[in-house]
């Protein structure tokens, strides 16, 4: 499957065990998403439990705030993480807030979707990255699959989880791995092991990273479609680097980051969100504080610029393979 | 060099500040009894005007008159002014162990204890409110213990939100008192998605959304008018016009022109108004919103004409930018004394009944005061522990949070 078919399947297979799961957003329903990730739903499930909703960020998810309160369990999509400014204090002053506010009175089991990342020409507003607005809310789990095989089981268990859970996809990704070399030809999911998923339920568990690549030399923290630049810059580089894929960025699985760090001594944190304030600061700190003594150099972030994501500029701006092959260099003294 | 004059932006003013003589002059209070009570399933374009007049049930004389009159026996009116009158006395009391340091902060109702105390009344079991801060009455009408809301008030050690909310904030699934957030708007949205979820599940349950004059411009009323009307949604969007947002008169947030309830013509949603101070006319108009919900007919957007007599809070002085005699002054009266005089008038209440009732309301808020403090207060101590400050962030507490626990010493 691609990714989009395992998130298309996700939805499938929840909607059929739990009639409590509703899904709509912007174009969502009859015309099943402008990434298709809900194509064949309303049909399967009718229109009640799964439609399109009006232009409204802060409409679709304080709707669904409201819809979780009551007990359904809605997965809604933002069509863009880029247009999720608008439902911010819905995010954040209520759906982060609701079960610790009313001391468990009022929950609020709801996943909120939205393709995120550049590397696809989308400018300004098609492009960004921002996870970091959402891992500094206490009460939000946010996660960030990179392959199809975990979009379909992170889905699966962000569905199921009894919290929010910001869901960000990497649309670069939705048709098939991306390792930065833009000027290469794509190769389909159908062609990678993690392209191949099960028909059947399962799922991922939040909060548990993977090792994409053992090594010794370095560890290389990354999520989404920066863990295939990091493998590349890996294999590329013959530097001996170990690969995680974070998968879930709150709660963050810091025993897998711990360990391998105090094995390779050696820290790199890629991201394509822009640099100041962004997650790797605080993976940066996580690492600092948990591995000071076994660390043999300074940790090292690679990220988008602190600009905004800019059109002609693309592969000057995404953090591609080079960057990462100079940052391993630079971190093994060489 | 252009012709025409240099551009002016217009900033409204209320009418009177302080020092000015209050003048309501221009508020068009039209007769009781004269406004249509209009089928359930009526078509909103067939009603527009009602969102530029006001249903009143109640006339100078203490008659209840119209064809929105009728909806409450005698029995149930005393029980209405009771609600009142101890949604009034709870305040008065709350304010003063504000005053005494007992909590860190109140909002308190005075002449708006119609609105929640009526409206409540027209409700089922399991139907959901969508609270703002100012309807505490949908809980004491609605039976729900004020020593629980005390507790709340005081952060003690029986607060049922275990000391993390501020005072007031109070949440009751049970009930159906959604989780009150000091976020302006965002539940009127969520009243409108908890009504779709119930339409969704075949339900027959309905929803209110609250939101003050104030905040119907905060972008969630516009998404909560357009979800409401699109999906035509169960629920009934209330917007309490009581004149002030804290120190800024409706004016600034109306626009100068129509009214808050004209604003559902735009959406296609019945609108109506009603006078805020006749606990017979919001009863009425209540249980025509709420009927119409519960037979599909979708939503009904109430404006509550009313005045807000105190401060907007215990931290506010309305005397900085209103003037002392404005409430006195306000047209509509005050929604105690209006109900008491036409049970009066109706030979069902005396002055001597309503003392003594008075008295013996006092007294059961003064008991339940005495038990709540017994618990604990802000002030002098037994507070939640601390170590529940980590709990309820998540449904489990991931390792982070079992970290900084241990950190803090617990």
């Amino acid at each position: 499957m691609t990714m989009i078919e395992a998130i298309r399947d996700a939805h499938d297979v929840a909607m059929a065990r739990d009639e409590r799961v509703v899904v709509f957003g912007e174009d969502v329903g009859y015309f099943g998403g402008v990434f298709r990730c809900t194509a064949g739903l309303q049909k399967k499930y009718g229109k009640t439990r799964c439609f399109d909703a009006p232009i409204s960020e802060l409409g679709i998810v304080g709707a669904a705030v409201g819809m979780a309160s009551y007990g359904l369990h809605p997965v809604v999509e933002i069509q863009f993480a880029d247009y999720v400014y608008p439902a911010i204090d819905q995010i954040a002053s209520e759906a982060a807030r609701l079960r610790y506010r009313s001391a468990g009175d009022f929950t609020c089991p709801l996943v909120i979707r939205m393709p995120t990342g550049g590397g696809i020409f989308g400018g300004q507003t098609h492009s960004q990255s921002p996870e970091a607005f959402f891992t500094h809310v206490c009460g939000l789990k946010t996660v960030m699959p990179s392959n199809p095989q975990d979009a379909k089981g992170l889905l699966l268990a962000a569905i199921e989880d009894p919290d929010p859970v910001i869901f960000l996809e990497p649309k670069r990704l939705y048709n098939g791995p991306f390792d930065g070399h833009h000027d290469q030809p794509i190769v389909p999911w159908k062609k990678h092991d993690l392209g191949e998923v099960d028909d059947d339920y399962y799922v991922t568990p939040l909060g548990k990273a993977a090792i994409r690549r053992d090594g010794e030399a370095v560890t290389v923290l990354a999520y989404g479609t920066m863990v295939y630049v990091a493998e590349a810059a890996a294999e590329e580089s013959g530097i001996d680097a170990e690969v995680i894929d974070l998968r879930t960025l709150l709660p963050l699985d810091i025993d897998t980051i711990t360990e391998s760090v105090k094995k390779t001594g050696r820290c790199l944190i890629v991201h394509e969100a822009t640099k100041t304030g962004g997650f790797g600061a605080e993976l940066m700190s996580q690492v600092q504080e948990a591995c000071f003594y076994h660390l043999e150099s300074p940790i090292i972030r690679v990220t988008g610029w602190d600009t905004p994501y800019p059109h002609a500029q693309e592969w000057d701006y995404f953090p591609g393979p080079a960057r990462v092959i100079a940052a391993l260099h630079q971190l093994m003294e060489e | 060099m252009s012709k025409t004059a240099p551009l002016h932006l217009r900033v409204p003013e209320p009418g009177c500040r302080p020092g000015d003589e209050p003048d309501f002059s221009d508020f068009v209070i039209p007769k009781a009894g004269e406004v249509d009570r209009p089928s359930l399933d009526v078509d909103p374009n067939a009603i527009r005007e009602m969102a530029f007049s006001i249903i009143r049930v109640l006339n100078a004389d203490g008659d209840a008159v119209g064809p929105w009159a009728g909806t409450l026996s005698h029995d149930e009116l005393i029980k209405g002014l009771r609600h009142m009158l101890t949604l009034r006395i709870f305040d008065e009391r709350m304010m003063n162990a504000q005053r005494q340091g007992k909590t860190s902060f109140y909002i308190q109702h005075l002449g708006e204890e119609a609105v929640s105390c009526a409206f409540r009344k027209a409700l089922e079991k399991g139907d959901m409110n969508f609270p703002t801060y100012r309807q505490a009455g949908l809980l004491i009408a609605g039976g729900y213990p004020m020593v629980e809301m005390m507790n709340q008030i005081y952060s003690n050690s029986k607060d049922p939100l275990h000391g993390r909310q501020l005072p007031i904030m109070y949440s009751s699934k049970e009930h159906g008192f959604f989780s009150i957030s000091g976020n302006l708007g965002t539940q009127f949205m969520q009243s409108v998605g908890w009504a779709m979820a119930s339409a969704i599940s075949g339900d027959t349950r309905i929803a209110t959304g609250w939101i003050g004059d104030g905040s119907t411009a905060e972008s969630d009323f516009h998404a909560a008018l357009v979800f409401a009307s699109t999906y035509n949604a169960p629920v009934v969007l209330n917007i309490v016009n009581n004149q002030w947002a804290i120190s800024t008169f409706q004016g600034i947030a109306r626009g100068g022109v129509g009214t808050f309830a004209a604003r559902g013509h735009g959406f296609g949603i019945p609108a109506v108004r009603v006078d805020g101070n006749d606990y017979l006319a919001v009863h009425a108009v209540a249980k025509w919103a709420s009927e119409r919900a519960r037979a599909g007919h979708g939503p009904t957007l109430i404006e509550h004409v009313t005045y807000r007599k105190g401060g907007h809070s215990s931290s506010d002085d309305p005397s900085a930018y209103r003037a002392k005699e404005e409430s006195d002054a306000w047209p509509l009266g005050d929604p105690i004394e209006r109900l008491k005089q036409h049970l009066i008038h109706e030979g069902v209440w005396s002055d001597a009944q309503h003392e003594a009732a008075e008295a013996e309301i006092r007294a059961e808020v003064i008991a339940a005061q005495k038990e709540a403090e017994a618990n604990g207060t802000l002030g002098a101590g037994k507070l939640p522990s601390p170590r529940d400050m980590f709990e309820g962030v998540y449904e489990t507490m991931p390792p982070h949070l079992v970290k900084q626990r241990q950190e803090a010493g617990y």
